[in-house]
This record gives C-alpha cells, sequence and structure tokens, in this order.
C-alpha cells in the first residue's frame, strides 16, 4: 500500500473498535442495495468454484501455471493495489493537498510501473523465478532471501489486519451491525474464493474487482463536479480557499516546500517519483506476482504498463471527488455539505488554534457518496468499497503463502518437498494467514499507536530493497556480502531515522522522534519522503562498498538471465508493433508528461 | 475460462437492476441527493451496455479464447 505511509489511516478513519465515524453518517440501504451487495458476493465466490477444477497442483494455487492472459494480469496488478485504503486516502488527499495529490500517480506510479515493464521483467520473468525472494537467492544468496521472506510475510499479514480493522470499522459504522460479524464475514469470503481457486481465482476477481470500483464510484465525479459549477467553478472556489493556488496546480508551487503538501520539487520527483515509487512498485511481491502469472513473456512485459493506463486516469473519480469536498465544504451552509469534523474523546468536535473545525479527511469519500447518491448506486457504491477491501486483501494474501510456502517452508527441514505436500502447505498457509491478519485486526482495534507506529516503518522497507535491486539488475558487480548487510543497515537506518525525525506540530509518539527529537519537517509528508531516500541511500552506498572492496562471488555465466547487460534482449515477437512493451510504454510515458504539463 | 463472460453477465443484470428500481422510484424524493437526476436510470444504462458489450466479446471470442 503505497500509501499506507502517507495517510496513516488507521489513527484517524475511526477511533476505535466499534466504530466512532461519527454521528449521522449512516448508509440508509434499501433491498435493492442489499440485492446489489448479493449478487456480488456470489459472483466472487462462484469464479473461485469455477476455476476449482484447474487448480489441481501446487504451481496451479501459488502461481497460476504462467497461463493468465496479459489484459487480465494487467487490470489484476492495478487492482491489487487498489485497497479500500488507496481509495479511501487518496480522496482524503485531494481534499487536504488538492490537484497535487496526482504526483501519486503520475510521478509516484507511471514511470516506476514502465520501467519495472521494459527493464526489469526480463530478468524477474526470464529467470523463472517463483518470487521476489528466490530471485534474491537466485542472485544473491539464501540469507538475503529469508531476510526479504520474512519481512515480506510479516508485512502483508500486518498491513491485511489493518485494512480488515479499517473496513470492519468502516462497515459498522456505515451499515450498522457488527465489528466483530464484519470481520469474519469478510475474511471467509476471501479465504472461500482464494482457497477454492487459488492465485487465479484472485487474479480474475481483482479484475472483476476493478470494474466495480471504477463503475461504483466514478457517478461520484460526474455528480459533484455538476454540483460544483464544473472544473471552473472548482478552480474558482479553491482559488480563493485557504489551500490557494497551490491546490489546482501540481508543480507551479513547488520551488520551495511553501505547498499544500509542504514538498519541494526536487522531494517529490527524488523522495516520491524515485525512491518510493520503484521501491513499492518494483520490488513489493503483491504486484509482481501478478505478472509472473501472466501466459507469456510479451503478456508480463505488458502487464504493468497495462494496469497504467487506468491508473493514470483514477485521479479523476478519486482525488477529484475530494477536492470537491473541501471546495462545499468552505462554501459553508449553502452547499449544504461539509467534510466531517473530527471528534475527540468525547465525541465534541476538534477546533483547531483559529476555532474553526478539524476535518477528518478520511471520511471525505463515505460522507461524499451518501451525500450525493441515491438507494441503488449507494448499493453499487457500497459493493464497490467491498470489492476494493477484497482485491488488497486478496492480493496479500495469495503472496503470502506463495513466499511462505517456496521461500520458507520449502527450504526447511532438508529441502525437497512433493507437489502435495507444497500444494496442502500453500492452502493451510492461506488459512493461516487470513487467521493471522485478524489477529492484527483486533489488535489494531485495541492498541492503536503500536499499530501506526508499525504502519509507519513498513512504508519505509522497499526503499532498501529498491537500492538491492538496482545494483543487483543493472550491475554484475553487486556481490552477496554488499545485498545482505547494505538491506540490514539500510532498514534499521530507516526505523532509527524515524525514531529520531518529527513533524513540526507534533510531540514524539506514533508519528515520529520516539528515540528523541533531532530533526525536524514541516509536514508528514516531508518526513516520510525523507526517512525513506535517507533508507535508499545507505542501502546503495554499504551495497556499493562492499561490492567494490570484496570480491564477486558469482560468474558472468552464473549470472546470465538474471543482471539486465547479461540477459537477452527480447526481439519482437509475434505481437502487432504497437503490443511491444517499449512502444506502448513509450506512449503511456508521453500521456503522463501530458498530464503534468495540463495541471501544471 | 473467458472472464469477460462472468463480467458481461454481472454488469448487466446490475444494469437491469438498477433501470428497473430507477423507474420504479421515478420523481421520488430521494433524487434530491443526486441534484435531481434519476442517476440510477442513467448509470443504469451504462452499465448495462457496458455489460452487454463484454458479454458479446466473450461469445466472439468463444474459439479462440477459452
Amino acid at each position: 500500500m503505497l500509501n499506507s505511509f502517507v495517510v496513516p489511516i488507521l489513527a484517524s478513519v475511526s477511533s476505535s473498535a466499534g466504530g466512532a465515524l461519527g454521528s449521522g453518517l449512516k448508509f440508509d440501504l434499501d433491498m435493492v442495495d442489499w440485492s446489489i451487495l448479493s449478487i456480488y458476493l456470489a459472483f466472487v465466490i462462484g469464479i473461485g468454484f469455477a476455476l476449482k477444477r484447474q487448480t489441481k497442483t501446487a504451481e496451479d494455487f501459488l502461481l497460476s501455471g504462467r497461463s493468465i492472459p496479459g489484459w487480465i494480469t494487467g487490470l489484476a496488478f492495478i487492482s491489487a493495489n487498489l485497497g479500500a485504503q488507496e481509495l479511501i486516502g487518496m480522496a482524503a488527499s485531494g481534499a487536504e493537498y488538492g490537484i497535487m495529490t496526482s504526483h501519486f500517480y503520475w510521478v509516484g506510479a507511471i514511470p516506476a510501473m514502465v520501467f519495472l515493464g521494459i527493464f526489469m521483467m526480463p530478468m524477474y520473468y526470464g529467470s523463472k523465478a517463483k518470487s521476489v525472494p528466490e530471485y534474491l537467492k537466485m542472485r544473491y544468496d539464501e540469507r538475503t532471501r529469508v531476510f526479504n521472506s520474512v519481512s515480506f510475510a510479516f508485512m502483508t499479514i500486518f498491513s491485511s489486519g489493518i485494512s480488515m480493522h479499517a473496513l470492519a470499522d468502516l462497515l459498522t459504522a456505515l451499515v450498522g451491525w457488527n465489528y466483530y460479524g464484519w470481520l469474519v464475514v469478510t475474511s471467509v469470503i476471501v479465504l472461500a474464493y482464494v482457497l477454492k481457486g487459488g492465485l487465479s481465482s484472485a487474479i480474475y476477481n481483482e479484475v472483476l474487482q476493478f470494474f466495480m470500483i471504477v463503475f461504483g464510484i466514478a457517478p461520484l465525479a460526474y455528480l459533484a463536479l455538476k454540483n460544483v459549477g464544473g472544473w471552473d467553478g472548482l478552480v474558482t472556489k479553491l482559488q480563493a480557499s485557504p489551500l490557494g493556488d497551490g491546490s489546482i496546480h501540481s508543480w507551479a508551487q513547488t520551488a520551495t516546500g511553501d505547498n499544500p503538501m509542504g514538498v519541494p520539487w526536487y522531494g517529490i520527483i527524488f523522495g516520491l517519483g524515485f525512491v518510493l515509487s520503484f521501491g513499492y512498485w518494483t520490488t513489493n511481491f503483491a504486484e509482481v506476482q501478478r505478472a509472473l502469472a501472466a501466459n507469456s513473456m510479451g503478456a508480463a512485459r505488458r502487464t504493468p504498463i497495462v494496469g497504467a493506463i487506468p491508473k493514470m486516469l483514477f485521479p479523476a473519480i478519486i482525488i477529484l471527488p475530494g477536492m470537491i469536498a473541501y471546495a462545499l465544504t468552505l462554501d459553508g451552509a449553502s452547499s449544504g455539505y461539509a467534510i466531517p469534523a473530527k471528534l475527540d474523546a468525547n465525541g465534541v468536535a476538534m477546533l483547531d488554534s483559529a476555532g474553526n473545525a478539524v476535518m477528518n479527511y478520511n471520511q471525505v469519500l463515505p460522507s461524499m457518496i451518501l451525500h450525493y447518491f441515491p438507494n441503488g448506486l449507494l448499493g453499487l457504491a457500497l459493493t464497490a468499497l467491498m470489492a476494493s477491501f477484497m482485491s488488497g486483501m486478496a492480493a496479500n494474501v495469495t503472496a503470502f503463502n506463495t513466499v511462505w510456502t517456496y521461500d520458507l517452508y520449502s527450504q526447511m527441514a532438508g529441502g525437497k518437498k512433493t507437489d502435495r505436500q507444497l500444494l496442502n502447505m500453500g492452502k493451510l498457509a492461506t488459512i493461516a494467514g487470513i487467521i493471522l491478519a485478524m489477529g492484527c485486526a483486533l489488535i489494531a482495534a485495541k492498541y492503536n499507536n503500536i499499530m501506526a507506529i508499525l504502519q509507519l516503518i513498513f512504508g519505509f522497507v522497499n526503499a532498501p530493497l529498491f537500492a538491492t535491486f538496482l545494483l543487483g539488475m543493472f550491475t554484475k558487480r553487486s556481490n552477496n556480502a554488499g545485498a545482505f548487510w547494505g538491506l540490514l543497515i539500510g532498514t534499521s537506518t530507516a526505523v532509527a531515522f524515524h525514531g529520531l525525525s518529527w513533524v513540526t506540530g507534533n510531540g514524539p509518539g506514533v508519528k515520529g522522534a520516539w528515540i528523541a527529537q533531532v530533526f525536524e519537517y514541516p509536514k508528514d509528508l516531508s518526513q516520510s519522503f525523507m526517512v525513506a531516500i535517507v533508507a535508499f541511500s545507505v542501502t546503495f552506498v554499504v551495497n556499493a562498498g562492499l561490492s567494490l572492496a570484496c570480491k564477486r562471488n558469482k560468474t558472468d555465466e552464473e549470472l546470465a538471465g538474471l543482471v539486465y547487460s547479461l540477459t537477452p534482449k527480447q526481439l519482437s515477437g509475434q505481437e502487432a508493433w504497437i503490443m511491444r512493451p517499449a512502444v506502448l510504454g513509450t506512449i503511456v510515458m508521453i500521456a503522463a508528461i501530458i498530464l503534468n504539463y495540463i495541471f501544471w | 475460462m473467458d472472464l469477460r463472460l462472468p463480467i458481461g453477465i454481472i454488469f448487466t443484470l446490475y444494469g437491469l437492476i438498477l433501470i428497473g428500481y430507477g423507474f420504479f422510484t421515478k420523481g421520488g424524493e430521494m433524487y434530491s441527493k443526486s441534484l435531481g437526476i434519476n442517476i440510477n436510470i442513467i448509470w443504469g444504462i451504462v452499465l448495462l451496455v457496458f455489460g452487454l458489450v463484454m458479454y458479446f466479446f466473450s461469445r466472439c471470442g468463444k474459439n479462440k479464447n477459452t
């Protein structure tokens, strides 16, 4: 979850288990809404059962037998990232930062996705590695694989738990019923379809969920934009707002950090666009796994590039409603809408120093849906929220069971396991993974702060990993000692740096400075970007230094297919020229540059 | 399995449900939320068209894509 460190949703979507989401924010569901939801649930489970026959071996269950067409893996690639936290978090950021939020898409996603498809997929897919940790084992050695597998396994379980908690809390507040009931029901449904059809079922359902999310949320942008007086009406209102010009220009105000995000242009490009974005998109196995399930090298390379096309357009349906919510709130009572206020422990609205209510941005999306959608569409939107949660959850679970089975279990107790043993372990890991995630959800409900610290720290795990991959995939020189110590020292430095840095106005605690208050930053984002940059740089320097100081561990022959310069170039296959990854990738990049230019 | 088939079916169903519900509740008070627009009928038509297109493609590509 790219935005988990940006929008620590846990602490603010809800204040506690049982969902103190603010009074009045309640969906009044009708029969029609319930039927829409039920039909969706029947279909996701049905798809799982339909794929059961094709799921016989451990390869089928955990890897889909490399059989899935490129358009499906491409949409699944983007759907895996489209968790409920992404939807709610990005609509929240739209209200808080305005159009600058688009940097998370046009700078913080597209270039990394295109790079993954064109330059990294030949090694990922071509090496026949089953997972990201297994590639690390091939390129380096066992200890680096174990380090990565363990941290990844821990991280996926944990983030699944957090999003389960967030969803159960949200549903309890919006629909009623029971927190634990929602927790169990939503998990059991994901468990059912993953257990039946394995990775294929998760991927096929992710595509269905992708369309559910888009069609369930899209009318909001239309209605809200109409209400606010079109794009021109929105721009006029935002210009007059406290956010000012910075909220309608993505770059114009970034010469310094004096803009809604609090980050200057070089922080956006290097911190978000390079370190965080490449770290997430190119090394997170929950993403890469979708491409590895594709049925050919061409399809695997196109997977992230195909996914980049809808990703590029999401700001229109996710960020835009957030921006409008902010504009309507400033309009006051005449607009009939206001972003709900943050409540203190006694349920009283919190006020800032100027006496205005503190906005609870994480409620932007649900409250806008409630404000504009009549029954019918309301059911569709609720289903979309449920679908987005399930796609993120299933992606994590399928990545976890593969890493656990192939990277940890199959190496234990003498190696060599039969396919039956692997398949059984894969299924067991699926069940165990979901139960552990539920455990994490319950911890999150009880000890909000501990989980929030962990969530922030996990945001930085990918940055050291990206430095390791950059050196490993693109230089022959990088060696085993460099990789292992680089990762270990880089990751520890990230954790330590987070404990030493803090944001103006925050005391020591969840958001940093839990060791000491040493480095001060103006906003959460500038702090996050800096932690990631430090983690990346330290890993890079340690890896490069040890690699230059000590000899290589692997010969050119051993590294064939694992390092870019030693991997045979893909000559054009049978696909039409427009479908070649380099051509498609270039078109997508040009489109992203044009979008940046338009909203400059 | 051709994924376009279940996607086609589910969105065709959703389209029909929203259009039907939209007609049934026509002029109802709840549409003041959606600025007086009967968004259920409009969006139902969009979903129906998308569903039918997906269904049509899945039938077309039946021999090619299994």
